[in-house]
């Protein structure tokens, strides 16, 4: 009991959708009118007990529903979730940008987070000036940041601009200053959402190794990212939230293999995706009409064999004659890693084609024994090769791919790797 | 969000919570973040200098080019009586000090709206904005006393009928007074535009209208007997006519009139930091 430096019980953030400012004076006094007569709020859905749907109506959405965890000193926890999942809301509540809707989080020690970097960075102040404004923004004092302050410096590498306005840094020495500065902050809690995402590899190393330091030191770090491997390499327990709700907290290993790959769940995976008019990525000379995964006798599939042939289904409709316009495709795995890239220009004879008005389709052909099992996701882009992107999709698909052969047969160990390709092998002695 | 009193024997240091209460201001954390207003006011200070040419001067020529377009437009068109002051020293007091309270309150108004991308990411007390803006226009605002004591003294030595009291030692107060007004307005209305946007359209001219409410172009003794109690109502009337009789030993110094403008700052400044801190924890699902 005495080691948990945060609970959280039962919280729940309900927002309102659509466009806020409109009719709400009259809401507001509809609700305070409502409240002074010891009625309940007519505008607010939570008393109504309809927990059964995170989007209780149209205008009002649940973005946290009744979530209880609690994390121990010194843990790194991981979350993870799908894009609208809640992670961002759950931050914001316990880095106190927000309030809950309803529900507590108890929290012991003071808490930093890096919900972005560079928060509260002024362009025309220098390094120097920009380190103690954003230490005293994340909490520190004058005196505790003084300090700090070669260490911070030396991290982040900037001894030579330090007296520089920020506005005048890359924004690589931006970004390493600010995450300098955070991660220099001893607080007994760290949130970190996404900082990942910047500086090269080196600098993400050392990131890493940082926070890794940063909980050996008995501090508490939570994580949140959408980059798997870095959630595997350093958070020892991981929770996955969907819509809202707390699906699993578990050990990440088992979170991330039932988060990609949970066969019982094939609402994760996807095989066809239509673009109604309005919604279409495009622009007004071509716009992405379909995208649809197709086995070899024309049924859409989200799931495939490691021996069978598939097919990517690329609908667009031309609007407007175009030169030009190509389909760009990338195949991740589950984890993030990009596999594979290809072009339509692969096919040959492309080049500054002209396209008339009408409906088009491109078929990719992915061969057998191309991809190993495991999951994998796919993003779309049209492009006029060095002018501009018309539309660029991105986990617009999501499939999976199966080991072949019975059960206990030699194709049905996972190989490690991407790619899972059967090679010609030549023994000679 | 309150500290210690929920925590009890689970020794947890802060509670987050649906909001309950209603009052909940935390000076106590206020002072912890006393580094932070500082910092705030001199980014405050430095980004100004930096982005214009003329820096500082334009905190002396505003009140500059003020005073001339009031001397000539009121003293010299509509003749309106000072109480015998030079009609210059008698509008730059007025244009000084209100320039300080409407600066307050124009640029604390939309603390929400210029600092969503901050709030939206740390947390620290939000009355932390409108604090450093209130300092931080008080230094403009002893920039152009300087100025006014300036003139003043230039007036005094050419033989002009002003005498400084012995109450210009209380100006601290008036100057804290003021301060105390223009930050309770400012975060009243910070609070009210995070939802209803178009008061920030209004605030501009609402500011402009409240100054001709407030003894700045006239002095107190012309208004007629029967409207003086509404312009008591203003808080600002007492701290301009008992700046005025301070620095110049002309005016009205009426002790009814300053116990009620110091109530109603204080009814103001409660009302606003009440409604503030009850935004300040919601704000950014509505901003």
């Amino acid at each position: 009991m005495s080691d948990l430096v945060i609970r959280v019980e039962k919280l729940t953030k309900e927002y309102r959708l659509g466009v806020i400012n409109h009719g709400t004076l009259h809401q507001d006094l509809q609700s305070w009118w409502a409240k002074m007569r010891g009625k309940e709020d007519p505008n607010s859905l939570i008393s109504q007990g309809q927990h059964s749907n995170s989007l209780i109506d149209n205008a009002h959405l649940l973005a946290l529903d009744d979530i209880s965890f609690d994390v121990k000193e010194g843990e790194i926890l991981g979350l993870i979730g799908p894009n609208g999942a809640g992670k961002s809301t759950l931050l914001k509540i316990l880095s106190r940008v927000t309030a809950p809707s309803s529900g507590k989080v108890k929290i012991r020690g003071r808490i930093a987070s890096l919900l972005e970097v560079g928060t509260g960075f002024h362009p025309e102040l220098t390094g120097r000036e920009n380190i103690f404004l954003n230490g005293a923004i994340l909490g520190m004092t004058k005196g505790e940041i003084k300090k700090k302050f070669d260490e911070i410096v030396a991290f982040a590498e900037t001894e030579k601009f330090i007296d520089t306005p920020v506005k005048r840094y890359s924004s690589g020495m931006y970004v390493r200053l600010a995450f300098a500065v955070a991660a220099h902050l001893e607080p007994e809690i760290l949130i970190i959402d996404e900082v990942l995402a910047v500086g090269d590899a080196a600098f993400q190393k050392r990131c890493l190794g940082k926070m890794g330091d940063i909980s050996k030191g008995g501090r508490t770090v939570l994580f949140v990212s959408h980059n798997m491997t870095a959630i595997q390499k350093l958070c020892a327990r991981t929770i996955l939230l969907d819509k809202g709700r707390l699906i699993i907290d578990d050990s990440s290993d088992k979170v991330l293999n039932s988060y990609l790959y949970d066969e019982e769940k094939p609402g994760e995976l996807l095989s066809r995706k239509d673009y109604i008019d309005s919604l279409a990525p495009g622009d007004e000379y071509v716009k992405l009409r379909s995208v649809r995964l197709l086995s070899a006798d024309n049924q859409c599939k989200s799931s495939f064999r490691m021996d069978e042939h598939f097919r990517i289904e690329i609908t667009f409709e031309v609007l407007i004659p175009i030169t030009n316009f190509h389909l760009y495709i990338r195949v991740f795995t589950g984890e993030g890693i990009l596999a594979f890239c290809s072009a339509d220009w692969d096919g040959g004879d492309m080049n500054n084609k002209h396209r008339m008005m009408g409906r088009y389709t491109s078929l990719i052909d992915i061969p057998p024994y191309l991809l190993n099992s495991g999951s994998y996701m796919l993003s779309v882009e049209g492009i006029i090769p060095s002018v501009r992107f018309v539309f660029r999709e991105s986990s617009v698909l999501m499939w999976q791919v199966e080991a072949s052969g019975g059960v206990g047969g030699i194709e049905s160990v996972k190989r490690q790797g991407v790619f899972r390709p059967k090679l010609n092998w030549c023994l000679s002695e | 969000m309150k500290n210690n009193n929920e925590a009890k024997g689970e020794n947890w240091t802060t509670v987050l919570e649906a909001q309950r209460t209603w009052f909940d201001l935390n000076l106590l954390e206020l002072w912890r973040y006393r580094d932070l207003i500082f910092l705030f006011v001199r980014r405050d200070l430095v980004a100004i200098y930096k982005q214009t040419i003329l820096g500082p001067l334009w905190y002396l020529l505003q009140p500059l080019f003020a005073t001339v377009v009031f001397t000539v437009i009121f003293g010299e068109i509509a003749r309106i009586p000072t109480d015998g002051l030079p009609p210059a020293l008698f509008y730059m007091t007025g244009i000084v000090v209100w320039n300080y309270f409407s600066g307050c309150v124009t640029s604390t108004s939309d603390t929400f709206v210029t600092n969503a991308a901050i709030f939206g990411k740390v947390y620290f007390p939000r009355l932390v904005v409108p604090l450093s803006t209130v300092i931080s226009n008080m230094l403009t605002f002893f920039v152009q006393l300087v100025l006014l004591l300036g003139f003043s003294g230039y007036f005094y030595f050419k033989g002009a009928p002003i005498q400084p009291t012995m109450w210009l030692l209380l100006m601290p107060a008036l100057i804290i007074h003021m301060a105390a007004l223009g930050l309770g307005t400012g975060i009243f209305i910070s609070s009210l535009t995070t939802k209803y946007r178009d008061l920030t359209f209004a605030i501009g001219f609402c500011v402009q209208l409240w100054m001709y409410a407030t003894p700045v172009v006239y002095p107190i003794s012309q208004v007629p007997e029967k409207w003086q109690w509404l312009i008591s109502l203003n808080p600002m009337t007492a701290i301009v006519e008992s700046f005025r009789y301070a620095l110049l030993g002309k005016g009205t110094l009426d002790f009814g009139l300053i116990g009620m403008s110091i109530t109603i700052t204080l009814i103001i400044l409660a009302i606003g930091v009440t409604l503030f801190g009850r935004i300040e924890k919601t704000f950014m699902d509505t901003v």
